[in-house]
């Protein structure tokens, strides 16, 4: 009798991998993908190609080619370009508004401070705990220097506070407690014990019912109305808290967002090794859920450095108000465009910064989404 | 066998959610080192079960005493508990943004303070054991399934628990790698861990439980060893379960 032959066993090896088509990738491969895939999408980058060959040399012209760059009023009179010798003359006050020249290096230094201070953020390489501390005195040590009236520094008025000094430091501030304050009105909101729950929602969703300006006139003009003559608080002061007030229930809806994006296993496993609420909260909670709203939070941050420009509403000068008060100047009348095409440069620097810092925080983040 | 040490004690509990009768007049004893699995249909109120025996769900009627600590609605006898009693869930539940180390260390540093660099020693003796030490710089997203479930076993025993709760461990895992955890499982039995396990890994219950419990409608229908569980069914619905459940 034969037996039956043994079965052979074969072994499976998976297939190498091949390169992709000719054409799907590369320069061409981009083009195709891009800016010509299909008929309709071909006919709008022609019609883009034209409107930028329409509309890209005269802004050159004007900006650069026939811009004057030096000298007085007259000079800029006979060209036909933007007038940059005007910004570089008014530079000071669009900075720092009127702020005493003796008493420049005040400003000049806390500048220098907050250039170092977000340099060493952005690169990375300083922990948190030690970067936290420094921003939160960051604000104390410019209020003192650029508020002078102790250790001989001579007093320098609120009035004179103004520029991109003012912009900053409104937005600086803003950000420093109104993220926090948000996160706690966040929090306050989802809490399921007694009143912790109705009051933060009576402090956010009034706030976000009514428009900045609003609040800003409300703090500028309607609260000294309400206090007693001896208890004024001052204008600037008045007027940060409206802007931390009306950021804060904005930051509180973005981080409601977040914590309710984190999934109810991650607060079970929490509570099973013993954390309790504070512990999870801070250590499980928040920096899934910052992490999650970290695009919006930047975001927010931006629209808040953006909106500072509105304190020109309640007569402060930032560097929007500066720009037109500069623009007034008799001896540099019809120099209006400058004056705002800088301003919106240096908006745009420092808020295209914000973004991009925004985006490496997020890759920082992405290594460990799941 | 009177003498045994109970550890938890389930007298008389009932649970509702709303209006739906999830567990009705539970009695439950375990004792310390016994190995204990609960099955039942899904919907059966195992996982509530197990879920009440650390708080992570209240129970409105009966007593629960676990270690000597009552259950009650007190917020310092629940955390002391919890830190007591660990916890493995179905979808492992690791913190995806802190490495497996962290995940680790993380009850033993702000739970039970100790120093970082003894949370640390502790942590990769425990990951030691279930085999994946050389995964410790990594974040969990990076980890098969598997391997995630035997970093959260390991997360449950750093606090140097009394109990293990198991809930469904490997419910959630490809055919692949249940074994990798129910290996690790079987170890922690042979080492006397007391241990109540919700799963439907029937082969695992056979071999490593000293008692099954059988959930239906919220109510114990039967407990039993495995020999007797399996061999002599006492209940209609005991059978039809292990019909069903063994015919495939």
């Amino acid at each position: 009798m034969m037996l039956p032959a043994a079965p052979q066993i074969k072994s499976f090896t998976p297939r190498p991998d091949l390169p992709p088509p000719v054409g799907a990738v590369g320069a061409i491969g981009w083009l195709r993908t891009n800016l010509f895939n299909g008929g309709f999408n071909s006919v709008l980058t022609l019609l883009c190609l034209w409107l930028l060959y329409k509309v890209v040399p005269p802004i050159s012209n004007w900006m650069i080619l026939d811009a004057c760059w030096v000298g007085g009023p007259e000079m800029c009179g006979q060209s036909q370009g933007a007038c940059w010798a005007f910004i570089w003359h008014k530079l000071r006050v669009l900075l720092i508004g009127t702020y005493p020249q003796e008493q420049l290096w005040r400003p000049s230094l806390v500048g220098v401070i907050f250039v170092l201070l977000t340099l060493a953020t952005v690169s990375g390489r300083f922990k948190t705990r030690h970067l936290l501390p420094a921003w939160l005195f960051l604000p104390v040590l410019s209020f003192w220097l650029i508020g002078g009236g102790s250790v001989g520094l001579p007093v320098v008025d609120q009035s004179n506070w103004g520029g991109l000094m003012l912009s900053l430091g409104l937005a600086v501030v803003g950000i420093l407690v109104s993220v926090p304050l948000g996160i706690l009105l966040a929090l306050g909101r989802q809490s399921s014990t007694g009143i912790i729950k109705p009051l933060c929602v009576g402090i956010i969703e009034p706030i976000r019912g009514v428009p900045l300006v609003t609040i800003l006139f409300m703090a500028s003009v309607m609260i000294p109305l309400f206090l007693p003559a001896d208890m004024q608080i001052n204008n600037l002061l008045r007027v940060q808290i409206g802007i931390i007030l009306f950021s804060s229930a904005y930051m509180a809806e973005v981080v409601r967002g977040g914590l309710q994006a984190i999934p109810r296993g991650q607060l079970d496993a929490a509570k099973a090794l013993g954390l309790n609420y504070w512990k999870m909260t801070l250590l499980i909670v928040l920096p899934q859920a910052l992490r999650h709203v970290l695009p919006s939070l930047v975001g927010r941050c931006i629209a808040l450095f953006k909106d500072t420009s509105l304190v020109i509403i309640v007569g402060l000068l930032d560097l929007l108000g500066m720009a037109k008060a500069a623009a007034q100047d008799q001896e540099w009348l019809g120099h209006n465009a400058e004056a705002y095409v800088f301003c919106a440069l240096v908006y745009w620097c420092i808020c295209f910064s914000m973004s991009r810092y925004g985006r490496s925080l997020e890759k920082r983040g992405a290594q460990q989404t799941r | 066998m009177e003498s045994r040490e109970v550890i938890i004690h389930i007298e008389g509990v009932n649970k509702w959610y709303d209006t739906f009768h999830v567990l009705k007049d539970i009695n439950l004893q375990v004792y310390r080192g016994e190995r204990i699995v609960v099955c039942g249909p899904s919907g059966s109120g195992k996982s509530t079960l197990i879920r009440c025996i650390n708080h992570l769900e209240t129970h409105q009627k009966g007593r629960i005493v676990v270690d000597g600590t009552e259950l009650t609605g007190k917020v310092k006898g629940i955390e002391k508990i919890r830190s007591e009693v660990g916890m493995v869930f179905q979808n492992f539940n690791l913190f995806p943004h802190m490495t497996v180390l962290d995940n680790l260390t993380l009850a033993p540093r702000w739970v039970r303070h100790m120093p970082r660099s003894e949370a640390e020693d502790l942590a990769m003796q425990y990951l030691e054991r279930v085999q994946i030490a050389d995964q410790a710089p990594k974040y969990p997203g990076q980890l098969s399934g598997g391997q995630q479930q035997r970093v959260a076993i390991a997360r449950a025993l750093c606090m140097n628990p009394t109990v293990l709760l198991f809930d469904e461990p490997t419910s959630a895992l490809d055919p692949e790698m249940i074994k990798e955890v129910l290996d690790v499982m079987i170890e922690l039995a042979k080492e006397n861990m007391t241990m109540v396990c919700v799963t439907h890994e029937m082969g695992f219950a056979r071999t490593v439980a000293d008692r099954i419990i059988f959930m239906d409608g919220g109510e114990i229908v039967e407990q039993n060893t495995p020999e007797q569980f399996f061999n002599n069914p006492q209940y209609d619905r005991t059978k039809l379960f292990l019909s069903q459940i063994l015919s495939h």
